[in-house]
């Protein structure tokens, strides 16, 4: 593998085939100076489809945006922002052989963060070693206080698993005080390292909170037929369902929860639920169902940012983790910026000590976490509004959910 | 009842992943691991179709189905054939099929991604939900089986009651001596190969119908269509058909009575049994 990785030539014949690399695009004024950005993320394998929609829009946006303003503003005259791009084909292996050769033969100036929670863990040593900042998005574990210790230059934006799975409880326990469900969960997990740890998390603490789990299962990655849990989670009689899903079964799981009508007044699916196509395919009976993540949709900041995602792109943004992403090259663009140079070390401590402006509103890091973000939001008319946060003004109520149509 | 009923349901969307690799392999002797990359082809043809112009996925077959004929058979003629040609035995060809039909799926891959791009798509249609027995399920898996259970149907009395299904059988059995009674084997071959591209394409417009799919998903179909045909019997189609039910009715009595988790567990428990005690599959002949 690695003879043939060798040359950049070579390489991208190979691509046409085994679309391993994916080129180049950006700067187009050649003899002006440039800022070389490098990017490993998925394009192929399982997690390509989430990347497709929150990870690698983002990308190409922020260059558009970048670059039409004339570049990134440095001490010596401005610098526009070319990015060279690898696919990991949702390889962790991959990813590390791709991070490691964007620094040492591409050379790039900066390297965006990869993909998912494990891809960003599994490049932590090699971001750290390399000396590049790693700002991490798609990324959610309880691990990160652990990691920002010993790792100085990897920052985390989207929360952690203990969080994540607190404020579905709290959002359920509201309901329960309101009158409007009682003690009885369904919960439901894809047998995979993400499912298990947040079905791992929030079952005591469903239990604390006087829940009864009434019907608690899994199911592997992939499969085909999620009917016979759908009907084991009707049976139980549940007053809640929660879902720690993956994007195809987010899918399979409504639909088959609309096909045998599981009523329940609190729905609750994980990954995808915010996406543009969960909408598409769900319309009208998407209403109310909660799902991870969220957003305030309605400020002139993300009003804008959806519209110029929609006519660089040609796609929807999703409402969560993509204006997320946008904002972490924000962040790295202005601490950039901020430094006048592409001195990586300065800009890691710039990153520490200052506060950004972005899509998503005000960032800051504390000991290299953001501690403001989305946990849960709801589809409420056409938009997935965030219902519950961690420091981000404008959550809405939760509405109970109709019955399936 | 609900165990049999979803069982039954699953099985046919198995019969469709895996039929049409029965008569690649089975018949033409070609291990293809671009299989799954031919189905999710269906799905995007069948999606284009449905969202571009209307037309139904169950229609699309009869677009489908002749396109990927075509195109299964000149992937035959021109990657296929030299190794068929150059074999020196069975063991040769499979492990030449192997590595060339890997490295077709990633052509296909390539190809999907850059036509519709890496996310996932779906679509909605006749998901609605017919009761029997007390029970929903989706219209569109009732016709997936439909479908399943119609392509099955023909292929077996095709297989059986016709002289070109009759020579098929005879390259299956043996290609030497098919050779031998007059039968061209190449061309054989070359129909069979296409013929279970066409179906495979067929089994992914149906399945388009209810699943959520990327352009990299197919290596997910490719193994499961490999455990249903090695679990049936290389060279019978009916082993094949007999074996997706099989694996239906294992996989929801698991996920209904014992737990979801271990679905994936039963299948692969049942296919190290066969393996163990009919090494042969269930339908398959000891071979001489």
């Amino acid at each position: 593998m690695k003879t043939f990785l060798n040359s950049k030539k070579l390489m991208l014949s190979v691509a046409a085939a085994a679309f391993t690399a994916v080129g180049v695009f950006g700067g187009d004024a050649a003899a002006q100076q440039t800022i070389k950005m490098g990017m490993s993320a998925p394009k192929t394998g399982p997690l390509a489809g989430g990347a497709t929609v929150t990870h690698w829009p983002n990308v190409k946006l922020w260059v558009h945006d970048v670059n039409s303003r004339g570049g990134l503003k440095l001490k010596n005259g401005r610098a526009k922002v070319e990015v060279i791009e690898y696919d990991d084909r949702t390889n962790p292996g991959e990813a590390i052989k791709n991070i490691n050769r964007l620094a040492t033969q591409d050379k790039v100036d900066f390297i965006l963060a990869p993909f998912g929670t494990g891809f960003n863990l599994a490049t932590a040593p090699i971001f750290n070693k390399l000396g590049y900042p790693q700002l991490a998005v798609s990324a959610i574990t309880d691990k990160i206080p652990t990691l920002t210790k010993r790792y100085d230059n990897i920052f985390f934006m989207l929360g952690s698993t203990s969080t994540f799975t607190g404020s579905v409880v709290k959002i359920l326990k509201k309901m329960r005080s309101d009158g409007k469900i009682g003690n009885r969960v369904a919960m439901v997990n894809v047998a995979d390292a993400f499912g298990i740890e947040l079905a791992a998390a929030a079952r005591p603490v469903f239990k604390e909170a006087g829940f009864e789990i009434v019907y608690d299962k899994s199911y592997p990655l992939g499969a085909k037929d999620l009917s016979p849990i759908v009907k084991g989670a009707k049976a139980s009689n549940p007053d809640a369902f929660v879902a720690w899903s993956y994007p195809p079964d987010t899918f399979a799981l409504t639909a088959q929860a609309r096909i045998n009508k599981l009523d329940v007044k609190a729905y609750y699916t994980a990954v995808a639920t915010p996406f543009p196509s969960f909408k598409g395919k769900f319309k009208d009976a998407a209403e109310g169902i909660l799902g991870a993540g969220g957003i305030n949709p309605d400020t002139p900041e993300l009003k804008a940012y959806f519209k110029r995602h929609k006519e660089v792109t040609g796609k929807d943004a999703d409402y969560w983790a993509s204006a997320v992403t946008y904002a972490s090259f924000e962040v790295l663009g202005q601490a950039i910026e901020g430094v006048g140079s592409i001195d990586r070390k300065a800009v890691t401590e710039y990153i520490k000590q200052h506060e950004f402006k972005t899509v998503i509103g005000p960032v800051k890091f504390v000991n290299q976490n953001s501690e403001r973000f989305w946990t849960v939001g709801q589809w409420q008319g056409n938009k997935f509004y965030g219902v519950s946060s961690e420091g981000r003004p404008g959550a809405r109520p939760v509405i109970d959910k109709p019955d399936w149509k | 009842m609900e165990i049999l009923l979803g069982g039954i349901l699953l099985g046919g969307t198995y019969a469709l992943i895996a039929m049409g690799l029965q008569l690649q392999y089975g018949v033409a002797r070609i291990m293809n691991l671009a299989n799954g990359e031919v189905l999710v082809a269906g799905s995007f043809g069948a999606l284009w179709l449905f969202t571009g112009a209307q037309i139904n996925p169950i229609l699309a077959i009869v677009l489908l189905a002749p396109a990927a004929y075509i195109l299964n058979y000149f992937i035959y003629l021109i990657f296929l054939r030299p190794l068929v040609r150059r074999a020196k035995s069975e063991g040769q060809l499979e492990v030449d099929s192997i590595l060339s039909t890997f490295g077709i799926s990633f052509i296909f891959i390539g190809l999907l991604h850059a036509i519709f791009g890496g996310e996932y798509f779906n679509y909605e249609y006749l998901e609605i939900p017919f009761e029997i027995f007390g029970q929903a399920y989706g219209v569109n898996r009732i016709i997936a089986f439909v479908g399943a259970a119609i392509l099955a149907a023909l292929l077996y009395i095709w297989l059986t009651h016709t002289r070109s299904g009759l020579r098929l059988r005879a390259v299956s059995v043996t290609p030497s001596s098919a050779r031998l009674v007059g039968i061209d084997v190449e061309r054989t071959s070359a129909m069979a190969f296409a013929l279970g591209g066409a179906v495979t394409a067929a089994g992914g417009s149906l399945i388009s119908m209810f699943d959520t799919f990327d352009a990299s998903i197919g290596v997910v179909f490719t193994m499961k269509a490999l455990i249903i045909v090695i679990l049936g019997g290389v060279k019978e189609i009916r082993g094949t058909i007999v074996a997706a039910f099989i694996l239906g009715f294992a996989e929801t009595a698991v996920a209904t009575l014992i737990d979801p988790g271990l679905t994936l567990a039963a299948a692969f428990l049942l296919f190290i049994l066969v393996l163990l005690f009919r090494p042969q599959g269930l339908f398959g002949r000891q071979s001489s």
